[in-house]
């Protein structure tokens, strides 16, 4: 059991903040996956503290076609669904201090709210091409989540973007690829790199900005 | 080694409530920090009905990543995790208006003895009142290729970056408390670990130095890093022992720094006195040199740096500012 009895309750509370219905769109396999079956249990123990969350899960194998739809390239993943798909992603399971970025996605997905700042917002107008976020992260880390949620909140805030929490210690191999020694580590388009959590406003102009110099 | 996910749990984290700054209000209180010293001060100035804004990075402070604490009354033990959420409820139950996650950058004196402050997000609030519970952050070791090889093998939390070095060999390089706690962290995933120290003993509690010793730990007392050796991420350190001056290289993939703390002062340097070691200086009233502006928790000169201590500091530096408030009157 991962929600412990005297949390239930807190949960609870923070879930009721949805409006919208949210689908918690699971991808996992039987074999050769370290915490997919824990993430299931995870999910299922979620799921029934709302009304307004259901849970669908798909064969990473077998279902090739959700596979593509949703762009899902490891296991366990998470896509979190409100009345569109915002580009939040979850890959690897988001217990420790990264349950609260799971419950944020729920809430952000639910009302469509990012809670960004007016200014980040306006200033998120900008973007004009696609930008895919993966921020890598472990489970024991505090300063972990403020840069996971904040990577969501800007998917959120605007279609182009998509934004990834990658558990570094459950991929290897890719936390191996963009040289993840500490965390977190924000990896924007594959280029630009941000280690550490950074606050808001320096955030949002780092985005801005690699997108106004990568122009022609 | 996988992490035991069920002894991990689940973290939610201390929230607070989140009420919205407003920029053009002249606070009674602004409270900069949300440590223990920083949460302590803001329920009492919300039970005073001040009119009071909390700026702070996180709620917690260092009480976030501190894994067990057995001396903070009316809990035998307890996470730090849970302490900071336990505090957080209770300024939920007492809220005052939050900006987070943000810092202080620059605090003036204005006519009047009002204080302005500015944020490093671009915000700027007034109030007639300041307490600073800013608290303290990891020191650096000050060595060539400490900075170039941050996130490269060169970490400061051990706690959030351990997991990354799995079947590796790491040094962690101090001797006290969070030293120690390193090696701990280390020894569930890496494969050997060399604590170096500058001082010729361990400075850290027994119950922790008994911990240490394992066959996988190798203790380098009395000698002093000077240089983070690698091409592109850590390869090895470079090590002096202070006595003979012998120089030797350890192989490793990994450079936990854990030597101590320094104050987050910066904002307060040309306003404030501060000691030697840049922390604020505070009388046993937690008033600073100057009138109106209180300090309190681990960036004062207070002595003992104790979650007990900033808690009842906070607490009297918030009353401290209310007594100023009534007497200033206006």
């Amino acid at each position: 059991m991962f929600i412990k009895d005297e949390l239930v309750g807190q949960v609870k509370a923070e879930l009721d903040k949805m409006t919208n219905p949210v689908k918690l769109v699971f991808f996992t396999q039987e074999v050769e996956c370290q915490y997919c079956r824990e993430m299931r249990l995870l999910l299922e123990e979620l799921v029934p503290l709302s009304g307004k969350l259901t849970l669908e899960v798909n064969d990473f194998i077998l279902n090739k076609e959700k596979v593509e739809k949703y762009k899902i390239d490891k296991i366990p993943a998470l896509v979190v669904e409100g009345n569109k798909d915002y580009g939040i992603r979850f890959y690897g399971i988001p217990v420790g201090y990264e349950f609260t970025s799971l419950v944020e996605a729920c809430l952000m997905a639910s009302t469509g709210e990012s809670g960004l700042q007016p200014e980040s917002k306006n200033a998120l107008k900008q973007l004009n091409k696609p930008l895919q976020i993966k921020v890598f992260i472990t489970l024991t880390c505090p300063y972990c989540p403020q840069a996971v949620q904040l990577a969501h909140q800007v998917a959120v805030e605007n279609e182009l973007v998509t934004s990834e929490m990658i558990e570094a210690a459950e991929f290897p191999p890719v936390a191996a690829k963009y040289g993840v020694m500490a965390v977190p580590k924000t990896v924007i388009n594959e280029t630009l790199i941000i280690e550490g959590a950074l606050p808001e406003k320096e955030f949002i102009e780092r985005i801005i900005s690699s997108q106004t110099s990568n122009q022609p | 080694m996988p992490l035991n996910l069920k002894d991990l749990g689940i973290h939610l984290a201390p929230e607070g409530r989140k009420n919205i700054p407003d920029p053009t209000v002249l606070y009674d209180l602004i409270i900069i920090g949300g440590g223990p010293a920083g949460m302590t001060a803001a329920v009492y100035a919300s039970r005073k009905r001040f009119r009071a804004l909390l700026i702070a990075k996180d709620l917690g402070g260092q009480v976030l990543w501190t894994s067990d604490i057995e001396n903070y009354m009316g809990y035998q033990y307890i996470t730090g995790q849970e302490l900071s959420k336990k505090f957080g409820e209770q300024m939920e139950a007492n809220p005052i208006d939050m900006q987070m996650p943000d810092e202080v950058e620059m605090l003036k004196v204005e006519p009047g003895q009002i204080f302005r402050v500015k944020t490093k997000n671009k915000k700027e609030f007034t109030a007639k009142s300041v307490v600073i519970a800013s608290g303290k952050r990891y020191r650096s070791l000050g060595v060539p290729g400490e900075r170039e090889f941050l996130g490269k093998g060169v970490a400061y939390c051990a706690t959030c970056d351990a997991p990354l070095f799995a079947g590796k060999d790491v040094a962690v390089i101090g001797g006290g408390n969070s030293a120690l706690t390193a090696v701990n962290d280390l020894l569930k995933v890496a494969n050997q670990v060399k604590l170096v120290n500058i001082m010729p003993n361990l400075q850290g509690d027994a119950v922790l130095v008994e911990k240490a010793r394992d066959p996988r730990v190798e203790l380098f007392l009395g000698w002093e890093t000077v240089a983070i050796k690698g091409l592109d991420k850590v390869e090895a350190i470079q090590i002096i022992n202070r006595k003979n001056k012998e120089s030797r290289e350890l192989k490793v993939q990994g450079v936990f720094i854990e030597i101590g703390l320094e104050p987050n002062s910066e904002f307060a340097k040309g306003v404030l006195l501060l000691n030697e070691h840049y922390e604020i200086i505070v009388d046993c009233s937690c008033r600073t040199s100057v009138i109106g502006i209180f300090a309190a928790g681990d960036v004062t000169n207070v002595q003992e740096k104790q979650i007990i201590v900033a808690a009842g500091d906070g607490a009297k530096a918030s009353l401290a500012a209310y007594s100023y408030i009534l007497n200033r009157g206006a």
